[in-house]
């Protein structure tokens, strides 16, 4: 079986870096709430969208798009109207999260691909199979929570193929599953697409060091020789039973490059990385990384070996500069 | 309109949870949600003994519900969800879409809980289309949109709004539990025993924020909409939730009856209830804002 790559596409020219990098599909946003990525600046327009699409098509690479919030009661319209848009501009594939819609999607558009997204929160076959019998769902991206062995175990007990993250941002809970957000600031990647929403962030210069806040509430104070990285709710430090610490997650990224003669062993689909918030040159860099490293795998499962210079260039790349092979490294959890 | 109990949310003794269950019986709640729905490694409490304690409840007039577990990744996951879903007589609350898929495929009604993300009335007609003769509203769903759902709420559909208890915000694979005490997941050595409601986190200038429990993380703020029967009633709420505390779950129940039937003001309602409650209140999901917020109380105070 192929291993794919999925690459970020946050805007047109990160979408064009990825393909001229070799990435197989790339992944991409409308400019509104329809996808977790839903920031200023960011993403994709009719124009830019048609642009991008026969830029890929005419590479040879696919596209995807992320329609991966729910859609709100009262505004189901847009995310309809999302889904039929995709169809006119000649998306390979839609990720979606909400069964509502894909329910809408598969009786509109019954030859319309349809990825089951992270924010579908399927941690089992018995939930991916669900979504695989009653809207024809092929691939299902698997929250970042299972062990390489449980991913194994899914894989052979479903029809449906599996994406994994290979690579970027690390979200500790379970996607689909965290309302952390709104309870701080009205606002959650299920709700609207975002995540600690930069609007409600705040930083201050404060005798006791460089202070972030979300929505006012303390997130994490910093000392001069501290690095501050972007005040993501669960990622800030806080005091439990008078210790203070990262209690929740210290900032650090997923990189599972040493893992990829396992994951194609065990047949999974496609290895996606995140960050579509990212710049054009992180995807070029990892793009480059990642295509050279899945190349080498497939070519010589057998003598791969994760090269240094691999290594340094996505540790460069990482937040918090630290990376971690998350659930798919038992003693993580 | 109807009051229940959540499944208890956090990890107690073995004998705590059965005398909790034999005071419950003698509360004035009609539902009973039972089972564990936060961690797989929780194992003082089987199957039986939930089943067990649905037939007391279920003796003692109340209808039993059994809860799914809510994050399902391993087979023997999936094999106590089985035998919970095939259990023949108390229904059940699906908090997975893997319990959904079981359930459906059965042709057995369920709940659809709260951790099942319906947040389009397109997604709740299809769960009624599977047999879901109930939905939680997800926590962090305003009354605004619930009008929304409501307004085409197929037939015979029941909703219920957790309405009191620390906020079910988010779960993880990881341990926080365990990660305070520096002990890896597999040998937390059940932590989550010596704290009947959560270990509460709090922000470096000391404001309580969140709770931890195992490897969900909780509101630390005690979600309370005790002083919303009202709107609750104007957008058709049918059930309310309460949820289990370590302490002081059955006076929490008897206000919310005695609050719900109109024999005790809403205002010394309130007022008793702060001595019974872990922390402070929060409302603000329920009216479209941040849920740490309190606007019930602002509203009261500005009133003054």
């Amino acid at each position: 079986m192929s291993l794919e790559l999925v690459c970020p596409a946050g805007n047109l020219p990160a979408l064009k870096i990825a393909v001229d990098n070799g990435a197989d599909c790339v992944y991409m946003g409308f400019k509104d709430n329809t996808n977790a990525r839903a920031f200023a600046g960011l993403n994709f327009d009719q124009n830019s969208a048609l642009e991008g699409v026969r830029y890929a098509h005419s590479k040879g690479a696919k596209v995807l798009l992320a329609l991966n919030t729910f859609p709100q009661s009262d505004k189901w319209e847009r995310w309809q109207g999302a889904v039929d848009n995709a169809v006119e501009l000649g998306i390979d594939a839609i990720i979606l999260a909400d069964p509502g819609l894909m329910r809408y999607a598969a009786r509109n558009y019954p030859k319309l691909r349809l990825h089951l997204s992270v924010q579908g929160s399927a941690t089992n076959y018995e939930a991916i199979n669900f979504y695989h019998e009653h809207f024809g769902v092929q691939r299902a991206v698997i929250p970042r929570v299972l062990s390489l062995a449980q991913v194994e175990h899914v894989v052979k007990n479903t029809p449906v193929e599996i994406e994994l993250f290979g690579f970027g941002g690390l979200c500790v809970m379970v996607e689909g599953r965290c309302a952390l957000s709104s309870y701080a600031t009205g606002e959650s990647p299920n709700t609207c697409g975002v995540c600690s929403p930069a609007k409600a962030v705040r930083w201050q210069k404060t005798p006791q060091g460089l202070e972030s806040r979300l929505n006012g509430v303390l997130l994490d104070r910093y000392g001069d020789d501290e690095n501050a990285g972007y005040p993501t709710l669960c990622k800030g430090r806080f005091e439990v039973n008078d210790e203070t610490y990262y209690a929740i997650e210290e900032p650090t990224s997923l990189n599972t490059l040493e893992m990829l003669p396992e994951m194609l062993e065990m047949g999974i689909a496609a290895i996606k990385i995140e960050g579509r918030q990212r710049s054009p040159a992180y995807v070029e860099q990892v793009t480059k990384v990642w295509r050279a490293a899945i190349d080498s795998a497939k070519r010589a499962p057998k003598s791969y070996a994760v090269q240094p210079a691999w290594m340094a260039q996505l540790n460069k790349l990482a937040e918090g500069q630290q990376h971690t092979l998350g659930a798919y490294h038992r003693p993580w959890k | 309109m109807k009051l229940s109990l959540g499944p208890i949310l956090y990890y107690w003794e073995r004998d705590a949870v059965f005398n909790f269950y034999d005071e419950i019986a003698n509360t004035p709640v009609d539902i009973v949600y039972l089972g564990e729905t936060v961690c797989a490694r929780r194992h003082l409490i089987g199957t039986s003994d939930w089943i067990q304690m649905a037939e007391k409840l279920a003796d003692a007039g109340k209808e039993a519900v059994l809860s799914s577990l809510s994050l399902i990744e391993s087979e023997s996951d999936l094999k106590r969800l089985r035998r919970i879903a095939e259990n023949g007589k108390f229904s059940v609350e699906a908090n997975d879409m893997g319990a959904v898929h079981l359930l459906s495929a059965a042709k057995i009604p369920f709940v659809a809980g709260p951790h099942i993300n319906t947040y389009n009335p397109q997604t709740l007609e299809m769960l009624a289309e599977l047999g879901a003769k109930r939905w939680v509203m997800p926590v962090e769903m305003s009354r605004e949109a619930l009008s929304h759902m409501q307004a085409t709420r197929p037939a015979g559909m029941e909703t219920e709004v957790f309405a009191y208890g620390r906020l079910p915000l988010a779960f993880s694979a990881r341990c926080f539990t365990a990660r305070h005490y520096n002990l890896p997941k597999d040998d937390c050595q059940f932590k989550c025993l010596d704290f009947a409601d959560g270990i509460t986190l709090k922000t470096r200038e000391g404001k309580p924020f969140l709770a931890l429990n195992g490897i969900q993380t909780q509101s630390a703020s005690v979600y309370n909409l005790i002083g919303e029967f009202d709107s609750m009633r104007e957008t058709g709420v049918d059930i309310v939730r309460i949820s289990p505390q370590g302490f002081h779950t059955a006076d929490v129940i008897r206000l919310f009856r005695e609050t719900m039937e109109g024999r005790l003001p809403v205002q010394e309602a309130v007022q008793q209830m702060a001595r019974l409650m872990p922390d402070q209140a929060c409302d603000g999901y329920w009216h479209g804002r941040p849920g740490i917020e309190q606007s019930y109380l602002q509203k009261a105070e500005d009133a003054a």
